[in-house]
């Protein structure tokens, strides 16, 4: 072949056809976006941050809810568990918790050696629901407690970045929640949370979990499992109101969040937690 | 064309069959993605609604103090002072709601005060726990402790 037929020809043909595909391309997206933008009917309106919730009077941006959990006023009685199932209709089998006791045993034996807080004895007879039967004995040297866990409704949840069809999200007042329509039950949240607080229900195949019991917060009243607990280790907090008492125990107390190394920014502050908490 | 691509046409029919399922792609996502998505941000504004619609089944204690100030009078003082009426009671939230419709039944205080006050290793030091028969005999709680004001003077 002649010069001419294959190296200027074949670089001009290349060119061309980028040139002309990248032409296509734009203007189909562009043709096919305008086509849609009109179908979808005028931009929406923006409707009064008071009324997201269906609750006049409770704006979304003036709250930033958090709970605090005292270990160290804990009895693990489980009426937090007990209030939470009534109130939020879970079911009642021993593999659906919204909100679960934990009790935690260090054995006389590894209170000398500090390695042993990885091996703590963990058990959580039906998540708590009908307390704890004894099993260990005051006094023999050993460190026994009880934690309460729910969904720690993170700042930087790792449930919502996974989410495949934004199902699951953190409302503007910080309120992690399951939209249950949208949900596709990929168990892809309930995968990817780190404190193991997401489960799938049974009867909807969603993914479900603590809701901070939204549909009380937003009308004034506390969540159940807050208003239940006869010690007052469990204490929601509204992080955007200065009067809440939230902002002085903080302040006066040592706190920590479970798995700080995951960076969640989780909202569920422990007053009290042992090393040996996983 | 110029500058000859040889046999444009397949290529043509090609690209108008992409360019058409993009078109009707986004068509079609204008229809079925709902109105509300991605206003408040990546998810559906419209479920805050939902979830916070749900009814309550525990009515919270300023609802209880509402009808039954002499109760909280009673309590005032009283080491039970801050546990909540319900805590004990149970939900009442359709009691409070409408009093003659729902009675609620007195909890069982063989059982219950137990759930709390029963001795044992994981709860903390300082809290009030015994062994019911080293404690009693195995006699009832309520025999000597009020319920709403549980200190004998």
């Amino acid at each position: 072949m002649s010069p001419e037929e294959t190296t200027p020809n074949m670089m001009s043909d290349r060119r061309k056809f980028l040139k002309n595909g990248a032409r296509f391309v734009l203007l189909t997206f562009a043709g096919g976006a305008a086509v849609e933008r009109i179908l979808s009917g005028e931009p929406v309106v923006r409707v009064l941050a008071d009324s997201y919730t269906g609750t006049p009077g409770y704006d979304v941006s003036q709250h930033w809810w958090g709970m605090i959990i005292d270990i160290e006023k804990c009895i693990g009685c489980g009426n937090c568990v007990r209030a939470c199932k009534r109130e939020n209709d879970v079911p009642l089998e021993p593999f659906y918790f919204r909100t679960w006791v934990e009790r935690y045993h260090v054995p006389a034996k590894d209170m000398l050696h500090p390695e042993a807080e990885d091996h703590p004895e963990v058990d959580s007879p039906d998540g708590g629901y009908d307390g704890f039967p004894e099993r260990y004995h005051a006094g023999d040297g050993s460190k026994n407690f009880f934690v309460p866990k729910l969904c720690n409704h993170c700042a930087h949840s790792p449930c919502v970045q996974v989410c495949p069809v934004g199902a699951t999200f953190e409302s503007p007042d910080g309120v992690v929640l399951v939209d249950k329509k949208y949900c596709l039950g990929c168990r892809y949240c309930i995968q990817a949370c780190p404190y193991g607080c997401r489960f799938l229900d049974p009867r909807t195949r969603t993914a479900d979990k603590c809701t901070l019991c939204y549909h009380r917060i937003t009308k004034g009243l506390t969540t159940a499992c807050c208003e239940t607990c006869p010690t007052g280790a469990r204490k929601l907090g509204d992080l955007k109101d200065p009067k809440d008492p939230i902002h002085e125990f903080l302040a006066t107390h040592k706190v920590q969040v479970l798995k700080p190394q995951m960076a969640t920014g989780s909202k569920t502050y422990y007053n009290g937690m042992d090393a040996s908490v996983r | 064309m110029k500058g000859g691509i040889k046999d444009v046409e397949h290529f043509v029919r090609a690209a108008v069959l992409v360019g058409a399922g993009l078109c009707l792609f986004l068509v079609l996502r204008g229809f079925l993605v709902p109105k509300d998505f991605g206003v408040l941000g990546h998810y559906r504004a419209g479920a805050l609604a939902d979830i916070a619609a749900r009814p309550a089944s525990f009515a919270g204690r300023a609802a209880c103090e509402e009808c039954h100030s002499d109760v909280a009078e009673a309590r005032k003082g009283s080491k039970h002072e801050k546990v909540n009426c319900e805590a004990c009671h149970g939900a009442l939230a359709a009691h409070a709601q409408d009093p003659g419709s729902v009675t609620p039944t007195l909890p069982d205080t063989t059982k219950l005060c137990l759930t709390c006050h029963e001795k044992n290793a994981a709860r903390p030091v300082n809290f009030p726990q015994v062994d019911p028969q080293e404690h009693s005999g195995g006699e009832i709680c309520v025999s000597c402790h009020k319920p709403h004001h549980p200190e004998i003077e």
